[in-house]
């Protein structure tokens, strides 16, 4: 075991006496927080996995919330003339039923694996900067509240989830919902900015040695990629942003048309960030799949340098499709053409990684674990979504779609059938990773397919909904213009509601299996390695300790962990297991690294983000509680300065000196 | 920004990084790409509107450039005598690198100081925040830009205090540095401001 040195106010040595160790008075206003076992550990966490693990569970609690918007919406189109919702409410409830699923749902969710898995998958300790990285947690958490406060506030945003202005502006959105969405959104921007730019510097400086970029796992690759785009996509939303709230707080003039005003700014600069949004949204899961196909296919990535580089060229083109969202505003036939032509070459890219998927498996000795299940579920259903999506790549044919049923057929088959299916097999492949145990194969092949049927179930009929010409954000359809015989739309939307209560039992079954596998007795502690993986997260104990890794492999090897495993005999050429996972890493940890400092608590991240939203409360409500939480941002940015991010030497346990004098135990209690 | 994982034994306080460049530095640069796009988010805004004032004065009937190009000399020297504060802390010389990181955080002020100024006069001359979609934009575009500068003489003024007091965790000059990034950048984005919104008539 290596030596981990941690402040810590009381350690016991051996034969049970304490020796007090005092953290010296943090500079500042507190001391600094001790490792502990309690609750309160999970306040002053900067461990990247802990915070890894608070993202999963907050961003799964707005998934729930976010269903149940959408079930409410499925409730109210059923039949017709529905009465669930007044026109009003159905606007917020399509507003922030997106708003939850995008901003407070599938990109924390994807922080939640970054955060856990790239210092993982690289062979780190931490992120560069741990603190930095608690602060963007909380102040994405307590953005997503805020912005969930405004339903007992006088009601929510109910422009959209792309809050077109004018339209957002006060004179036709009168209540406080989009000042909410606004300053919500700011607050949980900075979370992903801070996050950028913390695991941008982590991947691109804290690799093991060795560990050279085409040697990444392609997961960690997506991720940065994924990071790139947030770091350049999040300022243009939050100009936009700022536009608009001044222009509601300020009377700015910036969306009002008598002014002169251009009503398409908005529409630029949001789809500017928005396109490379949808491959925020997407990137990850494609890495994730990337990671699960080949460990259940038993064979390497097919064509490992062109995923990882479609990845990146991905992101490059995302960047020059943005109006094939507003071709229907009138920008003329030039620019209608180019970003026609532009939307169909980013097809490519991301054709290619389905081929390469597919030749994955292609003769492989196929397990088709529940994580494999969802994967080969992405590829199928993306590829649905991606063939619609050319489809209004075709500017001419997108002026019959735009803004029909059949675009939310397209963007659910990407973003449902898609990002989230490649978040449910992420679960299900790295849950012995995080938790120790493996989730029910049983209950999660029951997950699988009640989720497959009834995600096709609510969005392949759609497709049919929107060419018959059912418009999206419409709260009613009557039955005298519901047509006739199989184009019905009455049958269809009912099929649709019936298929997302399906959808919500299989989400419930995830639930359900989470609750079984950690409360029944009779499920096991997972092996060490359940799946034979190829990656270095799988290279250490399962849950890491706070250090990740005793002793910081070196790395020679794309899939290193595998070829530590399996050796190719040098006479038949045939691969053999030569060691098991246990021996690999019992031969890694002979020579655990000395002295390991990791970075110490801090109550500061949470005191700073706490501020934001009572700046917006007041910016919203009244000024002088502004001030006072702008005053108290001061402070607690100050007391944030003045704490070094490591305690002083001192501060660290002494090594204690054991019998044999060499550094044997392991000083404090893993927190 | 000085969060770092500290391992260490032989090289006690040496991060070894695999690019070389310290986290902190390489975090500034990267930010520092994020805040282009912010600017050009901004910029192009005002690019778009210059030209629509409905109502009140039009650019050209207020701008003064003589005054401008005088305060923006002022914040260009500032950029001047950050080096020179970078150089001193490089010599590890506390006295001359707080002299300069002091007269460089007076030349922001001075710069800031003209900005408030010159949106008095022009409020004065009856173009409001709200008066029109030039006004609106040009206030929100500079606005941005004085914010920056301001966060940079806090930052500035904090450096003296932490370097008089010994308080700088990690490196003292690699921490001047960083804030020597920031404040070439605010530096550079006024000068591309300046061309835009007041040489190049609309
Ligand atoms: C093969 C690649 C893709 C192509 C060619 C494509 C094309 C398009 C086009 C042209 C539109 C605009 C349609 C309209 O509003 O009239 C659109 C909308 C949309 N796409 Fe895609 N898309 C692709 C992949 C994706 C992915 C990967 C995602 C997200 C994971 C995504 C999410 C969306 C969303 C959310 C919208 C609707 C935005 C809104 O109006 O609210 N798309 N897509
Ligand atoms: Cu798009």
């Amino acid at each position: 075991m290596a030596i981990i040195e941690r402040p810590s106010t009381e350690i016991a040595v051996a034969g049970g006496a304490t020796v007090g160790v005092k953290p010296s008075e943090a500079l500042g206003v507190f001391k600094r927080p001790a490792a502990s076992n309690s609750w309160r550990d999970w306040i002053v966490t900067v461990d990247h996995k802990k915070l890894g693990i608070m993202y999963g569970v907050a961003a799964f609690a707005f998934f729930i919330i976010g269903g149940v918007e959408a079930l409410l919406i499925r409730l109210q189109l059923m039949g017709p003339d529905g009465k669930v919702l007044s026109a009003d409410q159905y606007n917020q409830m399509f507003t922030m039923h997106a708003t939850t699923m995008v901003f407070l749902f599938v990109m924390p969710m994807v922080s939640a694996f970054a955060n856990y898995f790239i210092p993982l998958q690289i062979g780190a300790r931490d992120v560069a900067f741990p603190r930095i990285n608690a602060f963007g947690f909380w102040c994405w958490l307590f953005g997503g509240i805020f912005l969930n406060t405004s339903w007992f506030l006088g009601g929510a945003a109910d422009g959209g989830w792309f809050m077109y202005a004018p339209n957002s502006s006060t004179l036709f959105s009168p209540s406080h919902g989009v000042d909410f969405w606004v300053l919500g959104l700011q607050i949980t921007g900075i979370a992903s900015l801070t996050g950028a730019i913390n695991l941008i510097v982590t991947v691109l400086n804290m690799r093991a040695p060795g560990m050279k970029l085409m040697r990444m796992p392609i997961f960690t690759w997506m991720a940065l990629v994924v990071q790139f785009l947030l770091l350049f996509a999040m300022p243009v939303i939050t100009v936009a942003l700022f536009l608009l709230s001044f222009q509601r707080t300020f009377d700015a003039t910036f969306f009002d048309v008598a002014a002169g005003a251009d009503p398409l700014l908005w529409q630029h600069l949001f789809w500017i960030f928005g396109h490379p949004e949808v491959y925020i949204l997407i990137l990850p899961s494609f890495g994730i799949v990337s990671e699960v196909i080949p460990v259940f296919s038993k064979k390497p990535l097919f064509g490992y340098p062109i995923v990882a580089m479609s990845g990146a060229a991905i992101g490059f083109v995302g960047w020059g499709v943005w109006a094939h969202h507003m071709f229907a505003s009138g920008l003329g036939p030039v620019s209608v053409a180019v970003f026609s032509m532009a939307t169909m070459a980013i097809a490519v890219p991301t054709g290619v990684k389905i081929v390469n998927w597919v030749m994955t498996m292609w003769g492989g000795k196929l397990k088709f674990s529940v994580a494999m299940l969802f994967a080969i579920g992405l590829v199928v259903q993306f590829t649905i979504g991606g063939l619609s999506g050319v489809t209004h790549s075709v500017a001419p044919s997108d002026t019959q779609q735009t803004d029909t049923y059949y675009i939310v057929a397209h963007f659910h088959y990407v973003l449902f059938g898609g990002a989230i299916f490649g978040l449910f097999a992420g679960f299900y492949y790295w849950w012995p990773k995080m938790f120790r145990k493996q989730l029910n194969e049983g209950l999660g092949q029951w997950n699988f397919w009640l989720m497959v049927i009834g995600m096709n179930m609510t969005f392949g009929p759609m497709h049919i909904l929107g060419l018959q010409g059912q418009p999206r954000r419409m709260g009613v359809w009557t039955e005298a213009r519901a047509g006739e015989g199989f184009f019905n739309i009455g049958f269809w939307n009912m099929i649709a509601s019936i298929g997302s209560l399906i959808l919500a039992v299989g989400v419930l079954l995830f639930i359900i299996n989470i609750v079984y596998t950690h409360k029944s007795k009779r499920v096991p502690i997972a092996p060490l390695d359940p799946w034979d993986a190829r990656s270095l997260e799988w290279m250490t104990s399962s849950p890491p300790a706070e250090h990740n890794f005793d002793a910081i492999p070196a790395i020679n090897h794309l899939d290193e962990f595998f070829h530590r495993k399996y050796a190719e005999d040098p006479t038949t050429h045939e691969i053999k297991q030569v060691a098991t996972a246990e021996e690999v890493l019992a031969d890694m940890n002979a020579h655990p690294d000395e002295h390991i400092h990791m970075p110490s608590r801090s109550y500061w991240p949470i005191l700073v983000a706490l501020a934001l939203p009572i700046i917006c409360y007041g910016l919203i409500y009244n000024r002088l509680l502004m001030a006072v939480g702008a005053a108290f941002l001061l402070l607690t940015m100050f007391g944030w300065a003045m704490e070094p991010s490591t305690a002083p030497d001192d501060d660290f346990d002494p090594p204690a000196p054991s019998e044999g004098g060499g550094h044997t135990k392991e000083l404090a209690p893993l927190g | 920004m000085a969060d770092t994982v500290v391992a260490h034994g032989a090289d006690h306080g040496a991060h070894h990084t695999t690019t070389g460049l310290s986290n902190n530095k390489l975090g500034m640069w990267v930010f520092l790409g994020s805040e282009c796009l912010l600017f050009g988010g901004l910029i192009s805004t005002y690019m778009l509107y210059r030209g629509r004032a409905n109502a009140g004065p039009q650019p050209d009937q207020i701008y003064d450039i003589p005054f401008t190009s005088v305060s923006s000399f002022v914040l260009l020297m500032s950029s001047l005598t950050m080096v020179l504060a970078v150089s001193a802390a490089n010599r590890k010389d506390d006295r001359n690198t707080n002299l300069w990181l002091t007269v460089t955080a007076v030349l922001g002020a001075t710069f800031v100081g003209g900005q408030v100024y010159e949106f008095t006069a022009f409020y004065r001359e009856g173009l409001g925040f709200t008066t029109s979609l030039f006004g609106s934009s040009f206030y929100t575009l500079t606005g941005f830009h004085g914010v920056h500068v301001t966060v940079g003489i806090i930052m500035l003024m904090a450096l003296v205090g932490m370097v008089r007091r010994n308080r700088i965790p990690g490196s003292k000059a690699e921490t001047v540095e960083l804030v020597g990034l920031y404040w070439h950048f605010v530096d550079i984005i006024w000068i591309v401001i300046f061309t835009l919104v007041y040489l190049i008539p609309s």
